[in-house]
């Protein structure tokens, strides 16, 4: 059989497969670069930039659950500038495409931040991350709020005109009216799920195991919730969806194809193995040709229901 | 590197402390004391996570059959804590684990002639008793071990073995002096003349009271120290310890995976606990 074809396409962003690095478990790519191939894999998303520099929350910040861990680094991150002047030299070396993930505290931060990527040609696209408090607004999480995803979702777009990915918090009642407020504001692509946000506890001092006592989970533990999730989205909005949860075997990956995604994430799975991205993809090719599926695509959303 | 690695031998050296020998590809033998490894003690999700260790020594070794060729090995003490230590602990030969080595920045050795004093507690040992393999041709070394009771003293035999003067102490002194190890470790940083360095790795509040002692007497002190890790590659920032500079308003977080695990004294903040690993 020939090499059955893996890539697919992300409003415009040709992927040579469907597999891309999740931000904030991949670093800016060059601390894996010694682990993997980075030729290998979709595309490589990058920690998420602030306007400036954060130092992030104070430690402990993650802790192992079962399955899965917590964490509350706090977005710490380089900043914009830094991103521009350090981070982005070893990204114009390799030739697959990267995705910037980026927040802000207000809707003008993330417009500014969105018009500062517009102008960097070695991004392809960029990821909203709207899992954040809105200071202005006492702090409720833009993602939270259909009204307030909106707003941000606008503002990033008329900022630019590369590929717009909106990130979604699996926090919410109904992530279908989430999805569709930031279809309706002009998201390209929509991921999910960003963490579920929990907690653990340290019995016998009686504290939180971390110190900002809630974190974002994430690891195979959260894998049904964003099966699940990703389903109902892919059905009711008609943009490409990234699925992201636990993913860590090419079996994961394919799973969120049938379920209606065009990509996927890997995150916590790079902890386990940094090589984590290139091993699911080669495997996904096996898949294919030992199942005779000429084209990634054809699972798209193949699930029978 | 990353690669897969199969246990030589796995042995209790005091009850709870044990030592494992992994084999290796050859590019172990440029690691640097105070450097460590992450390990999944056994494939799927549970556990989730590496375990990060640090280096206790490596080399090499043969077969007993004849013409095989020699082999590389590393060599990690641990303590059993939890799941993946308690798992790495059932590990028997032939078993094997994943790895990814070597990891962080490792200690700087300084002058040879200087006098390198080496303060360690429990499975702090470990890194130390690698540095003064490389330390000792050069210069004259003296290790100081602490423990709460003599079970918790590791290596005497292996640092008196490379011919290095050792001194003890245990809270309960089962074993040594009675009371702290920073305690004779003061009697001899107070000494007349000659240049001197520190070098330690052991529990936090151990650490704290060699940093301070350090900076009394102006003697350069390295420490390797621990915090909760996930990539051990500079990557999820999970890792953090507190710098010299932080405070609240403005918090100076070092990233301990790859800006340590080794540490100048004077570039970390001592005032309260660096890090919190335990809860
Ligand atoms: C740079 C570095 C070097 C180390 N070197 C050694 C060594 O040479 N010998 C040795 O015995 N131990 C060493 N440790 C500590 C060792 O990593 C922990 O004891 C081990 O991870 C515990 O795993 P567990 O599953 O048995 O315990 P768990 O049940 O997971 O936890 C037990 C305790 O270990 C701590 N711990 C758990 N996971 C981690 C993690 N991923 N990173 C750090 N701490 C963790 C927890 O906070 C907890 O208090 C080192 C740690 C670091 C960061
Ligand atoms: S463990 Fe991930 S940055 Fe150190």
């Amino acid at each position: 059989m020939r090499k059955p074809d893996l890539s697919v396409n992300l409003a415009g962003i040709t992927l040579r497969n469907p597999v891309m690095t999740a931000s904030g478990t991949f670093g800016y790519g060059e601390e894996f670069s010694e682990y993997l191939d980075l030729e290998k894999i979709g595309a490589i998303i990058t920690k998420g930039l602030s306007l400036r520099p954060r130092a992030g929350n104070p430690m402990p910040r993650i802790v192992e659950t079962p399955g899965g861990m917590l964490n509350a680094i706090g977005l710490q991150n380089v900043g914009i500038d830094a991103f521009i002047e350090k981070k982005v030299p070893f990204l114009r070396t390799i030739s697959t495409p990267v995705i910037v993930n980026f927040f802000g505290n207000t809707v003008e931060e993330y417009a500014d931040l969105a018009a500062r990527l517009d102008a960097v040609p070695e991004v392809a696209g960029v990821e909203v991350n709207i899992s954040c408090p809105n200071v202005k607004h006492g702090g409720i999480v833009f993602g939270t709020d259909p009204k307030a995803a909106s707003s941000v979702v606008g503002a990033v777009r008329r900022a630019t005109t590369k590929p717009l990915i909106v990130k979604l918090s699996p926090n919410v009642t109904d992530i279908v009216e989430m999805a569709q407020a930031c279809a309706e504001a002009g998201a390209d692509v929509l991921s999910l799920i960003n963490t579920i946000t929990g907690m653990a506890i340290d019995l016998k001092s009686r504290r939180p195991a971390l110190a900002n006592v809630t974190g974002g989970l994430s690891g195979p533990a959260v894998k049904p919730v964003a099966l699940r999730m990703v389903w109902q989205v892919s059905r009711a909005v008609k943009l490409p969806v990234i699925g992201i949860g636990g993913i860590a075997t090419a079996t994961d990956a394919l799973e969120f194809l049938v379920a209606g995604a065009t990509a996927v994430q890997v995150g916590t799975a790079n902890f386990m193995a940094p090589d984590a991205s290139q091993r699911i993809a080669e495997d996904m090719e096996r898949y294919l040709r030992e199942n005779g599926i000429a084209d990634v695509k054809e699972l798209i959303g193949s699930l029978r229901v | 590197m990353h690669f897969k690695s199969v246990v030589v031998s796995n042995l209790e050296i005091s009850p709870g402390y044990r030592r494992i020998r992994l084999t290796a590809p050859r590019g172990i033998m440029e690691a640097k004391p105070g450097q460590f490894v992450m390990v999944k003690v056994r494939d799927g999700v549970d556990p989730l996570l590496r375990r990060p260790f640090c280096i206790y020594d490596v080399g090499t070794f043969s077969l007993e059959y004849p013409d095989t060729p020699r082999r590389y090995y590393l060599e990690i003490l641990y303590k059993v804590v939890g799941k993946g230590t308690s798992i790495l602990s059932y590990l028997h030969e032939r078993d094997s684990v994943d790895i990814l080595a070597p990891l962080g920045n490792g200690f700087t050795i300084g002058e040879p002639g200087e006098e390198k004093l080496l303060v360690g507690g429990g499975f702090g040992l470990a890194p130390l008793y690698f540095l003064a393999r490389r330390l000792v041709d050069a210069s004259p070394v003296k290790v100081f071990i602490g423990g709460r009771r003599k079970e918790d003293v590791l290596c005497v035999t292996e640092f008196e073995q490379l011919g290095i003067d050792t001194y003890v102490a245990t809270d309960d002194g089962t074993l040594g002096a009675r009371g702290l190890v920073t305690e004779v470790l003061e009697e001899h940083l107070s000494l007349e003349g000659k240049r001197r360095a520190v070098f330690a790795c052991g529990p936090e509040p151990m650490l704290r009271a060699v940093a301070r002692m350090c900076a009394k007497y102006g003697i350069r002190c390295q420490v390797a120290v621990e915090a909760t890790m996930a990539c051990g590659l500079g990557a999820c920032l999970g890792c953090v310890v507190k710098g010299a500079s932080h405070d609240e308003k403005a918090p100076d977080y070092r990233c301990v995976c790859k800006e340590g695990p080794v540490f100048d004294t004077t570039e970390l903040l001592w005032d309260e606990a660096v890090n919190e690993v335990r809860p």
